[in-house]
């Protein structure tokens, strides 16, 4: 699984998917409705400034919380295409793998990475940002397997047509 | 090789011949769980996968929850919806009025039994581990895969035993438990792990208030809170249990990533301030802020024994002229046991009310959210800054006796002062 594109850094450490989607919103279930609201317990002014392209850039445990998949398809439909973190809360994580997007923890391409840094993710273990390149832990197979599927839609899919 | 309670129950839901922490295995699930929330958007995963129907009806429940009652024609649509499907694919189906909220619902209806595997499209989905289940919370992709293949991935995660000793005093409940063990470990401290709660004083605790234990088990970023079965979960079986079942405990040699030990005779009530459930401390610390709203209920924190805690401190007393309080009774059969018991009549009394089962305003959802400036003290698990309504209000999370005296206070304050 890889990405490539332009950095914008959310603040923070411990951001819970209730600031990022609130729960006032969750009686909507397309997904392209779902952009529109986006970090609006957090900091509205965010997602204005994501463009199609954009890998978010994440402090630790980022995404506690609800297992609202609202945020992390709110994030594809604005235009995210990975994230790099210190750590992330677990149902976050799985489900960004499971939407297609590219999550790795790498505190160290975090230290660098300032808005607008061109970040380039292979989640299969390293993390450029702007020319330098820092080692990340490997996704396990499994998960590697379902970002070259293109997420658990497409993965599943393949599954029942065998 | 040495397993732990959770390894093992893994290791029978998977085709690998062994299991480690870390491991990543396709897991089987014995029931699949989704709500008014994550049940519509995990459908429409479900269509783009291609899947027409489900692995197996009889071990899939939906159940209406979070908008319930339906607050607006968005919510009544996502409710129908749920319905709908539910019959079209012959699944079981929890509605309004025949229901309640699910975590308590499931347990109720003999749906978790030890051992089992429960995917649930709900973070809280944890809180099957006070019947020692492994439930886990997974979001709508998962849950649609799961409703396709009846299976998940999932990276074993080691186990942090918490040793419960000691007997809890006057005032202390399951909730003050966890939320020691948050504020010990981090909201983040729990995270690529189960917490497994073991010791004299863990199976000293009721089911209702291991359901309090197990249902915050997330909040310190566990997969799951579990506590290994024994009597007292064999007795609240009888007579529900939907299938066979057999208890399991971690082997004494098993490896364990952290072990903790919590003395329940030393704790005190504790609350967890705005905006993080690990920002805790003992009420008698918090000083007196004043109360705007009362919040009793949940999905682990509106059974019998917290109704009863509330009902005690409430009793022949009246609700501060400046505060409002909301009870709300987890699932319909607890409803109408409060009210065989006269709990009911007497939140009213008291000058509170008593809603339907709802997730409601737990969530910000509806039925008693919060004004900006207002402060609330809630018995539900979370406490993120807007949680229950606006940005700039503040959630307090605590117990039902602490919850109470905010009530008739009208303030944050210790029950032993007002009961």
């Amino acid at each position: 699984m890889r990405a490539e594109g332009v950095a914008v850094v959310v603040p923070g450490d411990d951001v819970d998917t209730d600031v990022m989607y609130p729960g006032a919103y969750l009686n909507i279930e397309d997904p392209e409705q779902m952009a529109q609201y986006l970090f609006e317990g957090f900091d509205a002014t965010l997602r204005e400034r994501l463009v199609d392209g954009t890998i978010l850039v994440v402090g630790s445990n980022f995404g506690i919380g609800s297992s609202r998949e609202h945020v992390p398809l709110a994030m594809k439909g604005s235009g995210v295409r990975g994230l790099v973190g210190r750590s992330f809360a677990r149902i976050f994580y799985r489900n960004c793998v499971n939407l297609g997007l590219a999550i790795v923890a790498c505190p160290a391409a975090v230290d660098v990475a300032r808005d607008g840094s061109r970040i380039a993710i292979d989640a299969a273990g390293a993390v450029e940002v702007d020319g330098a390149v820092f080692d990340a832990p490997a996704a396990p197979p499994l998960v590697l397997e379902l970002g070259a599927a293109g997420g658990l839609v497409e993965w599943t899919a393949s599954r029942l047509g065998d | 090789m040495a397993h732990t309670l959770v390894e093992k129950i893994l290791l029978a839901h998977c085709d690998a011949d062994d299991v480690r922490p870390g491991d990543v295995v396709t897991v089987r699930c014995d029931v699949v769980m989704a709500n008014d929330v994550s049940g519509p958007v995990a459908f429409r995963a479900m269509e783009k996968m291609g899947a027409d129907r489900v692995f197996d009806p009889e071990r899939v429940v939906m159940v209406a929850d979070h908008f319930l009652p339906a607050k607006d024609a968005r919510s009544a649509e996502l409710q129908a919806r749920l319905q709908h499907w539910s019959e079209a694919h012959g699944v079981t189906y929890y509605g309004q009025g025949r229901g309640g909220i699910e975590h308590t619902l499931l347990c109720e209806e003999g749906w978790i039994v030890p051992g089992a595997v429960i995917a649930g499209g709900d973070s809280h989905t944890c809180t099957y581990g006070a019947l020692g289940a492994f439930g886990t919370g997974l979001g709508s992709t998962d849950i649609a895969s799961c409703l396709a293949l009846g299976s998940f991935w999932q990276a074993v995660p080691e186990t942090i035993e918490v040793e419960l000793g000691g007997r809890p005093g006057r005032f202390v409940t399951g909730k003050d438990v966890i939320l020691a063990v948050i504020a010990q470990i981090g909201v983040g401290g729990g995270t690529n792990a189960v917490l497994e709660f073991v010791g004299a004083g863990a199976e000293a605790l009721s089911v209702d208030e291991r359901l309090a234990v197990a249902n915050m088990a997330v909040e310190a970023g566990s997969e799951t809170g579990i506590f290994p079965a024994d009597g007292a979960v064999a007795d609240y079986l009888e007579g529900r249990a939907r299938t066979e079942w057999a208890a399991e405990r971690s082997d004494p040699d098993a490896l364990f990533r952290q072990r903790l030990h919590i003395d329940l005779s030393e704790l005190e009530p504790l609350v967890a301030l705005p905006h993080l459930p690990g920002n805790v401390t003992r009420v008698s610390d918090a000083g007196s802020i004043p109360i705007d709203q009362v919040y009793i209920g949940n999905c682990a924190n509106g059974t019998m024994t917290d109704l009863r805690q509330a009902a005690s401190v409430l009793g022949g007393r009246s609700v501060h002229p400046r505060t409002r309080a909301i009870v709300v009774p987890a699932t319909q059969a607890i409803w109408r046991r409060a009210a065989d018991e006269g709990l009911l009549d007497l939140f009213v009394e008291a000058g509170a009310i008593v809603s339907t089962p709802t997730c409601g305003a737990c969530f910000g959802g509806s039925n008693g959210v919060l004004a900006a400036g207002e402060n609330a003290v809630s018995t539900t698990n979370r406490n993120f800054r807007g949680r229950m309504g606006s940005p700039e209000s503040g959630v307090y999370l605590a117990n039902a006796w602490v919850a109470a005296a905010a009530a008739v206070a009208g303030e944050l304050v210790h029950p032993g002062a007002i009961a």
